[in-house]
């Protein structure tokens, strides 16, 4: 069945900056983020916009005024009015689910020149009014004549104020009632993950992200203005000098006070976007286009959601059994560093769990730093890991790599890519 | 209606029995009023008076750029007789209020721009409605050209919002949108042009009541108020304008505060009184200079050049600035530059242009979209235009041009912001020289309306065509220029800016020396504009000029520039700067200035037009007088430096060069251009 699918091919991509959220909002919202990565990406290509057939962007949270980001982005950048364009959902794996659906239509034969990627604004979700205050109002709206206005008035209470904070609630599983943490704190406890292990995968995170920053591993980055005379040239929440003494000062930040999971040991929370164009063979033919790798195969699969970390071991486990591959035949991997105690619960199941595939070494694996270090704008990071995956296999001269994601919600993604230099 | 005998005007009556006015000007694409408009459209008023009365009227117009541009200047520059002028102002005073004094309601549906006259005409009627677009222009620009509102505008403005709002309009010729003109209760209406119709219709059936004016509106009109008012608005158009030169806002202002606008006989004053101002030799010059502006903007006008992408190399100021103008323009633009900040500084700048010129926030996005920054240089291979704007050194730019040779696609016209080098010194690559023009800039590029157009020795015409055409588009006004040093503008401006200098050194203090340029009519004095244009900049372009044409450079700029004091922004230069404002020494009531040094500073200038033109550098001496006045803002109102050589004599002239080459050297001697003036 795979022989009749067409061939998809990844040949280019930029993103910006991942920016450390911080209190204040980014002057720029997702779709400007996404304007910044993107613009520059179709600036550079030997065709048009207009030839863009597609556009497909990833996002957890626009902003009120951006629904169907993806079609405001796609007129933003001069694609034109006849290109359809489409948001795709998928919490924490959007990106990578962006990028699925584009290689889907790729494959069917439907388009053969998409532009997708993922974009997220963390920074800028809003506070909300409560339920409270909004019964509140519409009571007080509806009520006629001074005494009874007054009464209303009389029913108004303080707390109402209080406003919800939407990120929080973005980051919890209502279903199980657990904030995305606290699933981290379940697999710490499954695991037995210390601490100390934590701590260590985290700094080491930091020390490969910063590394590959100043060996120039980072081409695929495109600097940010904020149009206020404020440049950005790189990811912002890498710290060159973490150690694991200063993580060990943090305070967990689920489970208080005895948990384990803290601000330092998790993903930060972060505003940026990434971006690919991905084509079929007539496209890269037709337009001379160059051929980083290609798209062989995405899995997604479900999971108990009080355990969402787990997500890749079952994507993977899946992947790989679908294109007959084992863990040995993968060169590189990318698995998203939710929480570090996530990822490595990820490996010890992978290795020693109920269908155990093998062990992924260590220097196999995020060896550029990961989320830890750079950030987790949700609903880019899947297209980022492909990204930087591509680059990753071009130095090194290998073969294949996987990318994977943990999905709040209980659910976990993985794609296959090869690298190939030039179409067959 | 016999709508057969009208050249001009279409009149249709429909269903609703309203009468639908239509004005579209024959054999011309735009609006303007004449002395036929006018008289038809009395017979046709004057014909309502014996048939059926209609429900209503509306006047629009069929033309797709705007309503109507104002008077027609073609007409106006006949005229030569001071009755033939009066006859024409009184006539479209007659058929204003004629329209005024209509008993049914009517209607002025206005889209684009509605200026001077046009603006008079829609005044005289009870209603105006305006669609809702960015180029829905109103306003009463007469003053711009020498003359002051003349059909009513002077007295129906005031009336209808105010005489404090209404002489601001009036004295600063200034130009607003439909949303403003709302706000401030010139139009009664901004519908967006869906429901035009349907609002046309409901002025006419329900003829609702008309503006009246609020409280302040009303005090600004009585006499005491006019007069306090008055001199306040006559202070403040004193800091700008200076009556000695243009005098018909201060005229206008007069008669606001002397008739007020109850009483119908300031018709007849504002008739006389322009009348006075059309014969006026400023009024001629000013016209002149407008259709100069005019050719100006005609050329390229037939060469098909659209591009969509261009590729601005060098984040600086001009290179910045010029990314900045062309994507407000609707141009893709992407600016490169390695050094991240000063992109950053330049997006910033951009950002407050879109601002200033746009103002609806999605106009300004879009605006931010199409300029995009590129560190690594990605644009240059699909622009269709790159214009390098990097440092003022050979080398550099050459370097530059090494890359494009390679990169950039193979039929991109290529353009250097040069203000001095000539073309042949940056690109040996002859398939570069054959499309490489210079698009001179001026800065501050938002302000400046001319780019000269440089032709190298080698550009191939096609591409010389295709810098017009895209200067055109960007809507600034192409001059084109031949390559040598200095070019036009600043080779000009360049002997003038160094005698400034050569006076101050002899002792002449800096506010005497510009209080002269300023008194002839220069916009700024020329020790202030070397200040504001940087002398580390004036220095570079004096040297590099005089490598070329001979000439010294004054010690006092080497002076200052090896002190870092470079003018307005460093704080320091020949004046002293404040937050960029400049501190004015105080004048020594007992110096008197010597009364050559005005010749000193504009036969400086002249001698060396006159030797641009000897070596064809411009076409022509209408060229010419364009390029200075446009470019460097010499005074309008003389009509450009060859027009003051024609207007004051040129055998005169030449004596008082002469005598100044006696006195103060051989700098001032006469060039060998000269002859040939006064052989034409």
């Amino acid at each position: 069945m795979a022989s009749k699918k067409r061939a998809v091919y990844l040949v280019d991509g930029l993103r910006t900056p991942f920016l450390k959220a911080l209190a204040r909002p980014n002057p720029l919202s997702a779709a400007d983020l996404a304007i910044a990565a993107a613009g520059p990406l179709l600036a550079r290509q030997s065709f048009e916009p207009e030839a863009i057939e597609e556009v497909i962007v990833g996002c957890v949270g626009p902003a009120a005024d951006e629904a169907n980001i993806a079609r405001i982005i796609a007129l933003r950048l001069g694609c034109g009015h006849a290109v359809p364009a489409w948001t795709v959902q998928r919490n924490c794996a959007s990106g990578l689910q962006a990028l699925d659906s584009a290689a889907a239509h790729i494959m069917n034969g439907d388009v053969d020149l998409v532009l997708a990627g993922g974009t997220e604004c963390m920074s800028r979700t809003p506070l909300l009014y409560q339920n409270a205050l909004l019964e509140w109002l519409a009571d007080f709206r509806m009520s006629k004549g001074f005494s009874n206005r007054c009464k209303s008035m009389l029913k108004f209470r303080l707390r109402y104020l209080a406003p919800v904070v939407a990120l929080l609630k973005g980051l919890s599983d209502s279903v199980v009632n657990l904030s995305m943490g606290q699933t981290a704190e379940n697999l710490a406890y499954q695991y037995n993950i210390s601490r100390e292990e934590m701590d260590a995968f985290s700094v080491q995170s930091h020390q490969r992200a910063s590394a590959a920053l100043q060996e120039g591993h980072l081409a695929e980055i495109t600097p940010l203005f904020d149009w206020h005379g404020q440049v950005v040239g790189s990811d912002n929440g890498v710290r060159e000098n973490s150690s694991v003494d200063k993580l060990a000062t943090l305070k967990p930040a689920f489970d208080k006070p005895f948990g384990r999971v803290t601000a330092g040991n998790s993903s930060q929370i972060t505003d940026g976007a990434a971006f690919l164009i991905l084509a079929s063979e007539s496209a890269v033919k037709q337009y001379d286009l160059p051929v980083l790798g290609r798209i062989v195969d995405t899995a997604w699969v479900g999971l108990d959601p009080t355990v969402m970390g787990l997500g890749p071991v079952y994507a993977i486990q899946k992947l790989l059994s679908e294109q007959k591959l084992s863990l040995e035949d993968i060169d590189y991997w990318e698995i998203n560093e939710a929480f570090a105690t996530q990822v490595l619960a990820c490996l010890k199941e992978l290795e020693t769990g109920e269908s155990p595939l093998g062990k992924i070494p260590l220097d196999r694996l995020n060896v550029d730093g990961g989320a830890i270090a750079i950030g987790h704008p949700v609903g880019a990071s899947g297209a980022r890991l492909v990204l930087h995956l591509l680059d990753i296999l071009k130095r090194n001269g290998a073969k294949r790599g996987v990318a994977s994601l943990c999905i709040g919600g209980g659910q976990g993604g993985a794609m296959l890519i090869e690298r190939v230099s030039g179409v067959t | 209606m016999d709508a057969g005998i009208n050249q001009h005007w279409r009149c249709e009556r429909d269903g609703d029995n309203i009468v639908w006015l239509t004005l579209d000007k024959k054999k011309t694409s735009t609006n303007t009023i004449n002395m036929e408009v006018l008289e038809e459209l009395l017979t046709i008023l004057q014909s309502f008076q014996s048939g059926s009365q209609p429900l209503g009227l509306v006047i629009q117009s069929a033309k797709k750029n705007g309503f109507i541009a104002g008077a027609d200047i073609e007409q106006f520059k006949t005229i030569e007789t001071h009755d033939a002028a009066f006859n024409l102002i009184r006539q479209g005073q007659l058929v204003f209020n004629h329209l005024a004094e209509l008993s049914f309601p009517t209607v002025a549906l206005i889209h684009g721009f509605c200026l001077g006259g046009g603006l008079e005409l829609a005044l005289a009627c009870r209603y105006r409605i305006t669609i809702d677009d960015p180029k829905t222009k109103l306003g009463l620009p007469e003053v711009t050209l020498g003359i002051h509102p003349g059909w009513g505008g002077t007295i129906r403005l005031p009336r209808l919002i105010g005489g404090l709002k209404a002489m601001d309009l009036i004295v600063s010729g200034r130009i607003i949108t439909a949303k403003s003109a709302y706000k401030m209760g010139v139009v009664d209406a901004v519908v967006a042009k869906r429901q035009s119709l349907l609002a046309v219709r409901h002025y006419l059936k329900n003829s609702p009541k008309e503006r009246t004016l609020n409280f302040v509106e009303q005090i600004s009109n009585w006499s005491i108020s006019r007069r306090l008012l008055g001199r306040w608005i006559e202070k403040k158009l004193a800091a700008k304008v200076n009556r000695a030169h243009y005098p018909a806002p201060y005229i206008a202002l007069e008669h606001w505060i002397e008739q007020g606008v109850e009483n119908d006989a300031a018709f007849m004053v504002e008739a006389k009184s322009i009348t006075q101002l059309m014969l006026s030799e400023t009024v001629r010059n000013m016209v002149r200079v407008f259709d100069l502006k005019d050719t100006l903007k005609g050329l390229g006008r037939e060469v098909s050049f659209n591009p969509r992408y261009v590729h601005v190399i060098g984040a600086g100021v001009m290179g910045g600035d010029i990314a900045a103008w062309c994507a407000l323009k609707g141009f893709y633009v992407t600016l490169q530059d390695k050094n991240e900040k000063a992109i950053a500084n330049s997006l910033s700048r951009a950002l407050a242009l879109f601002t200033k010129h746009l103002k609806e926030p999605h106009l300004i996005m879009a605006a931010k979209d199409r300029l995009i920054p590129d560190v690594l240089g990605n644009g240059v291979r699909r622009a269709e235009l790159i214009i390098e704007a990097v440092v003022e050194k050979v080398e550099i730019k050459a370097a530059v041009f090494a890359v494009l040779a390679k990169e950039a696609r193979k039929d991109a016209l290529l353009a250097t912001n040069t203000s001095t080098i000539p073309l042949k010194e940056l690109s040996l690559d002859l398939d570069v020289q054959r499309r490489l023009i210079g698009l001179h800039f001026f800065n501050p590029v938002a302000k400046m309306p001319l780019v000269e157009v440089i032709t190298g020795d080698e550009t191939e015409p096609s591409f010389v065509d295709q810098g017009m055409a895209f200067v055109r588009l960007i809507e600034k006004l192409p001059l084109p220029v031949k390559s040598s040093p200095g070019f036009l503008v600043n080779r000009i401006l360049m002997p003038y800016l160094m005698e400034s200098i050569v006076l101050l050194e002899s002792g002449i203090p800096d506010y005497a020396i510009d209080q002269a340029a300023l008194d002839f009519g220069m916009p700024m004095g020329p020790i202030e504009l070397a200040d504001t244009v940087g002398l580390d900049v004036c220095l570079y372009a004096g040297e590099s000029l005089s490598r070329y044409f001979g000439g010294s450079i004054p010690q006092k700029l080497r002076t200052l520039v090896e002190q870092g004091h470079l003018g307005r922004k460093t704080g320091q230069g020949f004046y002293q700067y404040k937050a960029g404002k400049i501190i004015k020494p105080k004048a020594d009531p007992n110096f008197r200035v010597p009364e050559d040094v005005i010749d000193r500073l504009i036969l400086s200038m002249i001698n060396e037009a006159v030797a641009c033109l000897r070596e064809k550098i411009v076409s022509s001496p209408d060229l010419l007088d364009a390029g200075m006045i446009f470019g460097t803002g010499f005074p309008p109102f003389r009509g450009g430096p060859m027009h003051y050589v024609l207007e004051q004599g040129e055998s005169l002239l030449l004596q008082r060069l002469n005598l100044l080459a006696q006195r103060h050297g051989k700098r001032f001697l006469a060039d060998s251009g000269w002859a040939s003036l006064a052989a034409s």
